[in-house]
């Protein structure tokens, strides 16, 4: 069992508050998913030539300012970072690619959670609401997110085994399941270059997605042949850098629900999730139905 | 009218003053407010009672029901009604998958939508969807009746038993050993009661039936021996 929420806003009056609308929605799922927390929220986004950098460090005294000095020589531009709990956020102009390489070689005990223009990813093991109050999730804004609430099932419970999973440039995948040939096609994607931290089996999925996307598919394509390769049960939110997406498998055991008005589309493992957002007596209530895919994404800007 | 407010009071609390009705009625209509999708809600009921619940339901609403008649006043979640005995649960809004699983007697009526394995393993209730039914619909239904007024999904009736299932709309595919069957003067009959006691305004003419073909392995004389 595990929890998923996710809330993404057509209404931009409203992005200041987007954590504060979040908080309760995540803390709502802990009975689906005590034992992890995380979530992706995108907003605060960099220029074309730059990239923002959600990276964690075990210590929480590590010195990110020495790290981002280190950046500022290497790629001689500034960086602006800020740091929150375990986690910094970095922003440079620079290749994503050079910047997670440098990090790989001259700080391989950072670990890089995400990558992309406007997407942070921050997850701890332990119970939603301290979760929410380690990152000051209320307090945060933006134009959409994501969030898992986790009760491990398939792997070990540790910050590495909780969702969401980066699955490449502003892409991010919360599951709620558990998928049975995952062993397999992890060791088909790393034939393929593909890298695993864990043992886990949603970063497989998540993994198979950034293989998909790098062989040149769309989302939507992407999906299409997840449909086919992956076994097992699950329903996926995916995050992107405009919207976000949901599917679920074609048995469709694992529950969803979506709500729409027209301020937000919001959906969640369970109804009682929805119930503190504005307006959520008159929104449009309904299941998505099994192995179809749904993508709410806005236009760039 | 009694009035049940979950803003201040426990589910727990709701359905142990609805239990405590069946040793001794002291009220026989209740409203259950702010039901804000709890799970559980209004479960294993033994009385004769009226219960509104003023909201959206979470998943198991009106399990187990026995006599009672609960309205839904919003959707519900996994479950409705399932393994009801008796009584009446009516669902305004929409109900996710299972409902009405393995009930047993009693008329469940959704007035919106269905998901998947409506009415699975049910067991003599008559259930009314006034919209479609997802995948896997009564799947191995053993009695009672099954009534769609739009459209049902993949697999219907698959490995079924004896539940006679009318549907008004395309029915995408059926499942394993269901088949279309010719509708009788005995089943439009079968099919205005039922309707009529749902409160569901259709013409049965317009309705298909399918029904078991009777040839999976269970049907099969020559394997009684088996057990």
């Amino acid at each position: 069992m595990c929890g998923i929420v996710g809330l993404y806003l057509k209404n931009e009056s409203l992005e200041s508050q987007l954590g504060q609308l979040f908080v309760p929605m995540l803390i709502a799922m802990t009975e689906r998913g005590p034992d992890s927390a995380g979530f992706a929220i995108y907003g605060d986004e960099v220029a074309d030539d730059s990239v923002k950098l959600t990276l964690r460090h075990e210590d929480e005294n590590y010195d990110w300012a020495g790290l981002a000095k280190r950046l500022e020589t290497a790629f001689s531009t500034k960086v602006d970072w800020f740091q929150n709990s375990k986690v910094a956020v970095l922003k440079l102009m620079a290749d994503a690619d050079d910047a997670i390489a440098y990090l790989h070689e001259n700080a391989h005990d950072v670990m890089v959670m995400s990558a992309g223009k406007s997407i942070e990813i921050l997850k701890e093991v332990g119970l939603p609401e301290n979760i929410v109050e380690m990152f000051k999730l209320g307090q945060m804004k933006g134009s959409h997110i994501i969030g898992h609430t986790r009760m491990a099932t398939e792997s070990a419970v540790t910050m590495a085994g909780s969702h969401p999973f980066s699955t490449g440039m502003d892409l991010c995948l919360v599951h709620n399941g558990s998928l049975s040939n995952h062993n397999r096609l992890r060791a088909e994607l790393k034939r393929e270059g593909i890298h695993f931290d864990t043992d886990n089996d949603t970063e497989v999925a998540a993994g198979y997605m950034t293989y998909r996307l790098q062989q040149g598919d769309s989302l939507n394509q992407a999906l299409e042949h997840a449909l086919q390769d992956l076994d097992g049960f699950y329903t996926f939110t995916i995050g992107t850098k405009n919207g976000f997406a949901v599917v679920r498998d074609p048995i469709a055991c694992k529950p969803a629900v979506i709500a729409e008005t027209d301020d937000y589309v919001a959906m969640a493992s369970e109804y009682q999730a929805l119930t503190t957002l504005p307006g959520i007596e008159n929104a449009k209530v309904w299941e998505p139905e099994p192995a179809t895919i749904y993508v709410w994404e806005r236009g760039d800007k | 009218m009694r009035t049940v407010d979950l803003a201040t009071q426990t589910v727990r609390d709701l359905n142990q003053a609805l239990h405590d009705q069946a040793k001794q009625c002291t009220e026989t209509e209740w409203e259950v407010l702010n039901p804000k999708g709890q799970h559980n809600l209004a479960v294993g009921l033994d009385q004769k009672l009226k219960v509104d619940i003023k909201g959206h339901a979470g998943y198991y609403c009106g399990g187990m029901n026995k006599e009672a008649d609960i309205v839904v006043h919003g959707s519900a979640g996994q479950g409705v009604a399932e393994n009801m005995m008796s009584g009446s649960v009516r669902v305004k809004g929409n109900a996710s998958s299972s409902a009405g699983a393995t009930s047993i007697g009693g008329l469940l009526v959704i007035e919106g939508d269905a998901g998947s394995r409506c009415g699975i393993s049910m067991k003599g209730s008559d259930i009314v969807v006034t919209g479609n039914v997802g995948h896997m619909s009564c799947f191995m239904g053993q009695a009672g009746t099954l009534v769609v007024c739009g459209d049902a999904g993949d697999a219907l009736g698959d490995s079924l038993y004896e539940v006679h299932i009318y549907v008004k709309g395309e029915v995408k595919s059926l499942g394993a050993d269901c088949i279309a069957k010719e509708m009788r003067d005995e089943h439009i009959e079968e099919l205005s009661e039922v309707l009529k006691r749902a409160g569901v305004d259709e013409d049965p003419h317009a309705f298909k039936r399918y029904g078991s073909a009777r040839q999976l392995y269970n049907f099969k004389v020559d394997n009684a021996s088996a057990y």
